[in-house]
């Protein structure tokens, strides 16, 4: 259960913007979540619901685009389709991960005098 | 303030942030990365399930190590401080980090533990036993230098294709418990094809703490990685 650490963490940080851009309120939070961060987007989901009361995000709904895993070849061989060795069919070297390891904060919109 | 007509209404801005949301952990991660290369020490974040063989590894590696090489533990538990007792037992300085209801180590609670640790700096290898968990202790940047992964036959084949991003982040995997294998319908093979499909460079080492297999091959990957210019985490044979 580390998203409800996770959601602590992304509150620290939407803070620290909010202070930055002296901001009155905070109206919508996006987020990416990689398929293989080690995340589940539901509870994080649910974790960000839990916690948002009482908070400066109290009325900012949580948007979350899931980035699909996509390993490639780190010579340029192209994408290794899902459910085999991550090592390229071409060249026999192994994979690079390209995306689905993101835990980021992506966007916020701010209320701004 | 609203510029279309100066009516003094407050305005909605999309604010592109575009930051880890676990940067401050790996800020500190980053620091206490830089403590350990700078005083010469390998910092090995041991991560696995409950029961999976950490601490009885940790054990075994004190009995064949600690005459060459100088080792200390940072110990995470839910509760109790038993395992840092087990190893300090073993004859390696050690301190618990009680994380309450927390199911992992943060980098912060590392560099408290090293507040704790006196002597740390002297060491060749600094052993962080993180909880026992699959999942999250995956997520947090500890400033290690190597991720070890203790995986025993008795959790089964399938464990790295259920737990894929603790695998992935593995630069070894420890299969333990090797003295069980007679008794399990366990099949080393499968392991190791099921590690491939996770892992880029799947390393894994068959090992026993209590019959000492694979301990030699352990410690010689220990060793290999102890050198002033290690550049990549040696193959396993």
């Amino acid at each position: 259960m580390h998203e409800y650490s996770l959601v602590q963490a992304l509150f620290d940080r939407i803070e620290d913007v909010v202070r930055e851009r002296h901001a009155i309120s905070v109206r919508r939070v996006r987020v990416q979540i990689g398929q293989s961060a080690g995340v589940d987007a539901g509870l994080f989901r649910t974790a960000y619901d839990t916690f948002r009361i009482r908070t400066i995000c109290a009325d900012a709904p949580l948007d979350v685009r899931e980035v699909p895993v996509r390993w490639v070849c780190p010579d340029g061989h192209g994408p290794i389709p899902a459910g085999t060795p991550l090592t390229c069919p071409a060249c026999g070297r192994p994979c690079r991960l390209d995306a689905g390891d993101e835990i980021v904060l992506e966007q916020l919109e701010l209320e701004v005098p | 303030m609203c510029v279309s007509c100066g009516c003094g209404d407050t305005e909605l801005v999309p604010v592109p942030v575009h930051e880890r949301i676990l940067a401050n952990n790996e800020r500190v991660a980053a620091h206490n990365r830089e403590h350990f290369r700078d005083h010469g020490v390998v910092a090995v974040n041991l991560m696995g399930s409950p029961g999976s063989g950490k601490t009885a590894l940790l054990e075994a590696t004190a009995s064949a190590l600690l005459h060459r090489a100088k080792l200390g533990v940072l110990v995470g538990d839910l509760a109790t401080d038993n395992d840092a007792r087990r190893v300090r037992a073993a004859g390696i300085m050690a301190e618990p980090i009680t994380t309450g209801s927390a199911c992992h180590l943060d980098a912060e609670m590392v560099h408290q533990g090293l507040h704790r640790l006196s002597g740390w700096r002297d060491l060749d290898y600094l052993f962080i036993e993180n909880v026992g968990n699959l999942v999250c202790p995956a997520v947090y940047d500890l400033g290690q230098a190597v991720n070890v992964v203790a995986l025993s036959v008795t959790e089964g084949e399938d464990k790295p294709l259920k737990y894929p991003t603790m695998f992935r982040k593995a630069d070894l995997v420890l299969l333990t418990k090797a003295d069980l294998l007679p008794v399990l319908d366990v099949h080393v093979d499968v392991i190791a094809r099921n590690l491939s499909m996770v892992m880029p460079e799947p390393r894994m080492i068959l090992a026993c703490a209590r019959t000492g297999v694979g301990m030699d091959q352990w410690i010689h990957w220990l060793r290999a990685i102890n050198t002033p210019r290690r550049a990549s985490v040696p193959a396993v044979c």
